[in-house]
Order: structure tokens, then C-alpha cells, then sequence
């Protein structure tokens, strides 16, 4: 918080208010999306991933981030939006965020970067209660600059949500598993 | 100079926990009946380190708790007490105390300081017991001192004839320190201090040895002093220097004369007494000389010890790489190990070097250079590899040296006779593995005692001698290494093991179970045949546990028992958490690796070799087992060019439930990884146990060739549904 107010200050010291932020926008499917800054590792281009078996289909594998094997999250699909064919110039962002169990490193697929901008938590406004939607969810705000609508994403969410889900999944099918393992036991004798 | 002293807190707080340590497993070593002076002397350094470590850094709570188990100590080494199983028991309630103590100064908290006050009057009434003794004893502990009247004089104060073997300064003691120290000494009591420096020993300047100490000092304390504290001082160079002390007759006659100042502790001229000013007049080549000796004495000694920090820096660098708990830990490697990584890392440098000038000048003729260069680049970075590995390997004494004391403890808590032998402590494994293993291996050691063996009585009524007996036996087997928890008692009993479980619902009274399965009962949560709950163990918490963790280290637990004649549990690990020996198999366009150590063999499938069971699961004969198959396409939904099983590669694997075999497209290179977790970023998969980076930068992931076994029944089961 504090590295970004100060970076807000130093970019554009004309407006800096105290509760502004950075977010790194990027276009997906003609929309533009905003994420905290801070959270941005770096920016790569797209490359080939290695397949997890049996992975959500919004999980396009892991890659070799020198050294951590990190997943990639197709954030089209995440978002139930039409899938578009990846080229050399497709984007990933790496974020980075903290939880409890320390760092957590992982990408995810745009179609562009955008641009920086400085904004202030005033500004935003809740995205509108009617979407019921599993994806409102990762959705921070809405905000207006220059007459375009940013989406900011909430990155721990993002990141997280997904965890739990996956977590979930995990343990209805490994509940599942012992059941029918324990079935096969039975069937067995 | 001050120096900023908490930089060495953990140094010191590391060497006190193995102080601790020795002084544990010496006094349970310790034979009432025939005492081993060396072993008491052990004791004795241990604790002694401590104190001294603890007073230099200021912690007094420790130092004053020492002092009294030192005194103890002192008496017993001095043959002035006979030990009896009561000081024993005393001192390794110390041990504990101190250990909880230096734990709490460890996380900064103020220590608890009620337990060690509580021991503390128990020992001085313990001591002053033996009063009459112990004076004797002070006594018999002044050999220059020859009657008491002189000790009485001594009052007047103290002549020392301190000549130091010429090694002293390369033991790290500094004269100069211990000057000082006498110097505060006298001062604290308002008493006066001199030091004479004898330099008839000082060999010619062109024979002089910078690292040797040539000179000898008669030191003057005109201050009411005991003896012993003087003593103290000279405590670490009493062994190598001839130190001899002499009562003071004339008491306050050369009060005037001035203590040492700081800059002067080697003064030039011999006998009598002299001033600062005096000593660089009256010869100031021969002092500045040895000044200048002594200037770098201590340089080099303390670019000795910058040497050994840097190089413990270095390890402790290689080690916390691959750690990331927040408390900084670290690990004691030899040098022989540090130097043996010197020389590759040196050898390193030479190929690379000579691929370097290479490639500057490279045609196509140089090829055959540039192979071998690049062979001996694989063969040098594999050494290195090894041995960087074996840093982290340590033995497992490390895990098993609590042992001794808790066996002792509980049997006497349960009254039972207990032997405990442990074999194969000087297998290594990894430090990470190791951490980790100790908790399960108290339990398994606990049970074993509290369930396992059977009282003195009842032993001897099934005909066994009274005292039970506990083995510890670790070794490798294979790519993984053995414990194994072993007791000679009444073994698992089946029946209550079973009825037990039937009462828990675990099972029900058809179930017809081998007496594996029957065994494996006790790993389920919950689990205790115990009557009696005791605080030992009953509570049917543990054993699930105990294998959870097993599990969780990738290894696994089996228990083997006969009834009547005891149980064995034996774990088996992975040697090393980081790098395993794989094979890489190619499924569609993926890359799998399997551990080699798993893998059984590999064959080229044929129709007939297979059977089809109920429709979709094929088993195989593999000599005399039928070994379960299974397509790693199917499980992993990959598509593959390939359509039906004839032609295929089938890799057996064994796992924790025996052999299954798994058809792949192609197998491809053996090569050892490095295994990368793929749950930090993301989460757990199943059959994968983790990740590694190929050659060319891409990730293949490892396969859990265990998670694959329970994988045949849960398609089993998939194919149920299916038919449904």
C-alpha cells in the first residue's frame, strides 16, 4: 500500500490522494480488466505449457518460471468467455499474492496489456448485485476513466477462489474415492 | 571494540542444545556401580561450555543455574562424592530445565525460571549435605595451596606464575583477556593488580614464530580474593599451561604500583614490576616485537574465525535454500565434505574454462574437444551434485540419540524392564526427512513400550526373561532407507484388534481379512485397543498419524507381528526429498517421469499375455502374480495415436500396494530429476507426486506410482458406472 502511494506520488504528484492505487489494465474479449500492481510479478509472452491430468479445463498447465513451476489460468475460460486461438503475441501476467501458506505464483492468459492507472478507491463502484454469477465474485469494482469501464479483480480472489473450488472438487472426488474403495473392499471379500 | 554479541546467540544457543545433548546421553550412559571419569569429565566440559557461553552472553539465569550442577559435578569428577542414581536423575532434570530455559531465551521470552529455582535448592541442599566434604574438597582443589593457614593468609592476595604453553594463542585463549579479567577482579574488592612479563624464553627475532607465545608473567593481586575465582580465569588453559599460584605474605606493602594498563600486556623487561612508560623505554625492539606478534596472533586468529563463519555461512546457505520455515536452522557438515566441494567447484571452473577458450576459436574440427569437454562438464556438475546432496545428509543418530532417555523414562513411568539396542545409526539421510521423522518415531517407540511389551511378570510367566527388549534398526534397502521399530513383547493381538474394530464399525463380521489387513486396522483415526487410557499412549491418536506423516514423506509403514514373540513396524523412506533417479516415458505428446526405484521391469505388450476381467480392466501374469493394468491415456485423458494394448510398452511399478502395470507409448532416457513441488503454486494432484524441468527448460511431471496403485480400483469402480 504504501510502495503504491508513494509510486502514485511520484508518477502524477498533481492528484495523489491518499487511498489511490495502481492497477495494470488489459483488454480480454474487448473488455478491460484492472489488477493490482502489486501483484504483478511480470508480464511474459504465451509459451507451450505442460498438461496437469485430469486439471480444471481453465488450467492450462504449468510452466518453468526459471526454476518454479507455476500454472497458467486461461482467464477466458475462467470467465466463460469464447476461447481465441493463442499466438506469439498472446500475454500472460504472473501474479503473485500472499497467503498463509506463503507465496503463491501464477499466471494468467490475456489477450493485451493495457495500460497503468493511478486509481482511487473512491472512484470505484460495486459491480451491480443482479449478475448472479459464480465470477462477480473476483470483481472488486467498477471504474470509469475517460468514458471506458475498467473491471478491477480482486487478486486474491482470483487466485484463491480457485483454490477453494479446486480443493472442493478435490474432496468430493476423494470422498468419493474411499467410498468406492471402500466398496471395492467389500466387494472384494 | 564492541562488538554486537546477539549475532552469536545462535551459535551458542546451537552448541548448548548439543552441549545438552552430550550431557543427556553421557549421563544415561553413566554406570553408577563403575563411573567412568572420562565420561563425568564429559559431563563436566558440557556443562561447563555452557555456563561460560551463557555468562559471556549475558544470560545469568543459565550461568547461576549451571554453576550449581557444576559444583555438583566438580565434586563427583573429583572423586570427593560418589554419584548415586539420585544425582543422575537430578542432572537430567537439568538437562530439561536448561533446555526449556535456553528454548525460551531462544524465541526471546523471558524464561520460566521457577522449575530451575526449584532444582536449584534441591541441589544446594543436596551439596550442603555434604558439607564437611565439600570443604575438604575446596581444599584438596588448591594443590599449591599448602595447609590451611595460608589459604587464610592468602587473603593478603595472590602471586600466579602463569607461563603458557607457547601454543596458547592458537587455542584462542588471549593472556591479555585473562589479565584483564584479574585486573577486574582486584579492582572489585579495591585491590591492586600487577603483571611482570618474563621474556628470558624469547627465542631470536629471526627464530620467532608469529603464532607462538614465547613469553611467561608473574602476575601480583594485592586484593582479598578467593583462589577459586582466580582459578576460574585461568579455567580454559589450566590443561596445556603450568600455572602455579602462591599465597601474598606481605599484605599491602606495593599497594601503589598501577594495574596494567590496556595497551601493554607483554612488558618488555624481566623481573621487577614496571610502569608502562618503563617497558617501551627499557627495550622497546624486543616489546614492540612481540607487540607486533601478538597484534598478529589475534588478526590471524580472528581471520580464522571469519574463515569458519564464512564457510558455516556457506553451508547454511545451501542448506536454507531448499527450506522455508521462518526459524533460521543450520547444519554441522565436516570440513571433509566443505573441502571436497572446494575441489569440484574447482574442477568446475577448470572445464569450464577450457569449453570457454573453445568456443572462442571453434571450427568444426574441434568437435571431438567439445564433446569431451562437455562429458567431463556432465561428470563434474553430477560430483557436484552428489556431494552438495550429501551435505544434507546426516546421520540418523541425529534422530535416534533422544531415544536412550525417553526408554528410560517411561519404563520407569511403567514399571517395566526395558533394553533398548539401536543398530545402523550411521546411516545418513536427508535433514528435511529426518526433522520429520522423529515425532513418528516416538510414537512408535511409546507404543512399543506401553502396549507392546509386557510387565516383568507376565514376561517371565510366558517364559521370556523380566527385561523387555526394544530395537532401533535403520539401513538401506534399495533407493530408500529402513527403520524399523522392533519389540520382543506380546505381539498384536488379531482377535482384540478385530473385535475392537468391528465395535468401531470399521469392519463388519463377514469381512474375511488377512492378518496384513487386520494389522493395517491400527492406522485408522481413532484406533486404540488400549483398556486403559494412560498419558502414554491409548488415546487412539497417533497411529494414524504416525502414517500420515510416513505418507507424507512419500513413505510408507507396515507392521509384521507374531504373536507371543513381538511386533516390527518398519518405515521406509526416500533417502533425499530433492532428486530422485527417473525414467522418462512419453504418453501422446506428454513426458512423464517414473522413479526408477519403482519400477519392476519393462516389457513390450502381446495380446496373449492379457486377460480381460469384466470388460474394460485387463490383468496380466507376471510369474506368479496378476499384476493389474492400466492406460496412463485413460487416466489422464490424453490423446494418443495409439488405439490398443498390443505393441505397447507396460512399465511394472511397485508401490505401497503391490505391482500394477502401466502402458505408456515410449519409454525414453533415465535421468535424475529434480523434484519441484507443484502444490506450492498450485495444488495436490493425484497420481502426481511432483514436478521437475527437463533438459530443455520444459516441466514433466513425476508420477506417484502409490497413487497410481489406488488408482486401479477406483477405475474399477469408474467402470461400474459406466455399465450402469
Amino acid at each position: 500500500m504504501n510502495a503504491a502511494q508513494l509510486n502514485n506520488k511520484d508518477a502524477d504528484s498533481g492528484h495523489g490522494t491518499d487511498d489511490e492505487q495502481q492497477y495494470l489494465t488489459f483488454i480480454m474479449a474487448g473488455e478491460e480488466y484492472g489488477v493490482d500492481i502489486l501483484a504483478v510479478q511480470e508480464i511474459r509472452g504465451w509459451e507451450p505449457t505442460t498438461v496437469i491430468p485430469n486439471a480444471p479445463n481453465y488450467i492450462k498447465g504449468v510452466i518453468n518460471l526459471r526454476g518454479t513451476i507455476v500454472p497458467i489460468m486461461d482467464l477466458r475460460s475462467r470467465f466463460n468467455l469464447a476461447s481465441v486461438e493463442y499466438s506469439p503475441v498472446t500475454v500472460v501476467i504472473i501474479l503473485k499474492i500472499e497467503t498463509e501458506r506463503g507465496e503463491r505464483v501464477m499466471g494468467i492468459v490475456v489477450d493485451a496489456v493495457s495500460e497503468v492507472h493511478a486509481i482511487s478507491d473512491s472512484d470505484t463502484q460495486n459491480s451491480p448485485d443482479l449478475i448472479e454469477d459464480l465470477n462477480t465474485e473476483f470483481i472488486k469494482g467498477l471504474v470509469s476513466i475517460e468514458d471506458n469501464m475498467i473491471i478491477l479483480l480482486d487478486v486474491n480472489r482470483l487466485l484463491t477462489i480457485d483454490k477453494q473450488l479446486l480443493t472442493l472438487t478435490s474432496e468430493l472426488a476423494s470422498g468419493l474415492d474411499s467410498e468406492s474403495t471402500a466398496e471395492h473392499e467389500e466387494n472384494k471379500q | 571494540m564492541s562488538i554486537d554479541l546477539s549475532q552469536f546467540h545462535q551459535v551458542f544457543f546451537e552448541e548448548s542444545f548439543e552441549g545438552l545433548d552430550i550431557m543427556e546421553s553421557n549421563l544415561l550412559a553413566l554406570n553408577i556401580a563403575e563411573v567412568d571419569s572420562e565420561t563425568i569429565n564429559t559431563i563436566f566440559r558440557a556443562a561447563h561450555s555452557i555456563k561460560g557461553g551463557a555468562g559471556t552472553f549475558g544470560f545469568m539465569q543459565i550461568s547461576g543455574f549451571t554453576h550449581v550442577l557444576e559444583t555438583l559435578l566438580d565434586e563427583i569428577r573429583s572423586g570427593e562424592r560418589d554419584i548415586e542414581q539420585e544425582h543422575i536423575d537430578m542432572l537430567l532434570q537439568c538437562v530439561d530445565c536448561l533446555r526449556g530455559l535456553m528454548s525460551d531465551l531462544q524465541a526471546g521470552n523471558e524464561p520460566d525460571m521457577a522449575q530451575a529455582d526449584e532444582l536449584k535448592i534441591h541441589f544446594e541442599k543436596v551439596l550442603a549435605n555434604n558439607s564437611k566434604n565439600s570443604t575438604e574438597s575446596e581444599n584438596a582443589g588448591e594443590p599449591c595451596v599448602d595447609d590451611k593457614s595460608t589459604s587464610e593468609q592468602g587473603r593478603a592476595g595472590w602471586i600466579v606464575h602463569f607461563i603458557p604453553c607457547e601454543d596458547v594463542l592458537c587455542t584462542g585463549n588471549e593472556p591479555y583477556r585473562m589479565f584483564r579479567e584479574l585486573k577486574d577482579l582486584a579492582e572489585a574488592v579495591n585491590g591492586s593488580f600487577e603483571v611482570e612479563c618474563h621474556r628470558q624464553s624469547l627465542p631470536k627475532f629471526s627464530e620467532m614464530h608469529p603464532e607462538m607465545c614465547y613469553l611467561s608473567w608473574t602476575i601480583h593481586i594485592r586484593a582479598d580474593v578467593e583462589l577459586s575465582d582466580i582459578e576460574e580465569i585461568f579455567e580454559w588453559v589450566v590443561d596445556d599451561c603450568d600455572i602455579r599460584y602462591e599465597p601474598l605474605s606481605d599484605s599491602g606493602s606495593d599497594t601503589t604500583v598501577e594495574a596494567v594498563p590496556e595497551s601493554l600486556v607483554p612488558e618488555g623487561e624481566t623481573s621487577p614490576p614496571l610502569h608502562n612508560n618503563d617497558a617501551v623505554n627499557t627495550d622497546p625492539k624486543v616489546s614492540a616485537a612481540a607487540e607486533d606478534n601478538l597484534k598478529i596472533d589475534s588478526r590471524e586468529i580472528d581471520s580464522c574465525e571469519i574463515d569458519r563463519n564464512e564457510v558455516k555461512a556457506k553451508a547454511n546457505a545451501s542448506v536454507k535454500v531448499t527450506k522455508k520455515s521462518t526459524e533460521t536452522t543450520s547444519i554441522r557438515v565436516s570440513i571433509d565434505k566443505i573441502d571436497g566441494l572446494i575441489n569440484m567447484v574447482g574442477e568446475l571452473v577448470i572445464t569450464q574454462s577450457m569449453l570457454g577458450q573453445l568456443g572462442q576459436e571453434f571450427d568444426m574440427s574441434r568437435i571431438q574437444r567439445l564433446q569431451e569437454g562437455l562429458a567431463q562438464l556432465e561428470q563434474n556438475t553430477r560430483e557436484l551434485q552428489e556431494s552438495v546432496m550429501k551435505i544434507r545428509m546426516l546421520p540418523i543418530s541425529f534422530a535416534f540419540s533422544r531415544f536412550p532417555r525417553l526408554v528410560r523414562d517411561l519404563s520407569k513411568q511403567l514399571s517395566k524392564e526395558v533394553d533398548l539396542e539401536m543398530i545402523g545409526e550411521n546411516t545418513e539421510l536427508d535433514k528435511t526427512v529426518m526433522e520429520k521423522i522423529g515425532d513418528p518415531l516416538v510414537h512408535l517407540v511409546r507404543n512399543s513400550l506401553d502396549h507392546g511389551l509386557e510387565c516383568p511378570e507376565e514376561r517371565i510367566r510366558n517364559g521370556k526373561t523380566s527385561v523387555g527388549k526394544i530395537t532401533l534398526n535403520a539401513f538401506h534397502h534399495g533407493g530408500s532407507i529402513v527403520i524399523e521399530v522392533k519389540d520382543d513383547g506380546a505381539g498384536l493381538n488379531k482377535d482384540r484388534i478385530r473385535d475392537k474394530a468391528l465395535e468401531k464399525g470399521l469392519i463388519t463380521k463377514d469381512d474375511n481379512l488377512t492378518d496384513g489387513q487386520i494389522y493395517d486396522l491400527i492406522f485408522q483415526p481413532g484406533f486404540s485397543t488400549a483398556d486403559v487410557v494412560s498419558d502414554v499412549s491409548g488415546r487412539g491418536v497417533g497411529m494414524d498419524v504416525v502414517k500420515r506423516n510416513i505418507t507424507e514423506l512419500n513413505g510408507s509403514i507396515e507392521v509384521s507381528s507374531i504373536p507371543g514373540e513381538g511386533s516390527i513396524f518398519s518405515i521406509r523412506l526416500p533417502l533425499t526429498l530433492a532428486i530422485l533417479d527417473g525414467q522418462l516415458v512419453k504418453v501422446g505428446n506428454e513426458i512423464y517421469i517414473f522413479p526408477l526405484v519403482s519400477i519392476v521391469e519393462s516389457i513390450q505388450l502381446e495380446k496373449s499375455m492379457l486377460n480381460n476381467i469384466t470388460g474394460s480392466q485387463y490383468v496380466m501374469q507376471l510369474r506368479n502374480d496378476y499384476v493389474p493394468i492400466i492406460c496412463l491415456q485413460d487416466i489422464f485423458n490424453i490423446k494418443t495415436a495409439r488405439q490398443d494394448l498390443e505393441g505397447a510398452m507396460l512399465v511394472v511399478v511397485e508401490g505401497d500396494n503391490g505391482k500394477v502395470g502401466v502402458v505408456v507409448d515410449e519409454l525414453l532416457g533415465q535421468q535424475q530429476v529434480v523434484i519441484k513441488s507443484l502444490e506450492k503454486n498450485y495444488q495436490k494432484v493425484d497420481s502426481i507426486s511432483g514436478a521437475t524441468i527437463l533438459g530443455d527448460g520444459t516441466v514433466a511431471l513425476i508420477l506417484d506410482v502409490s497413487g497410481l496403485n489406488t488408482r486401479t480400483s477406483d477405475k474399477k469402480n469408474d467402470s461400474h458406472i459406466h455399465a450402469a
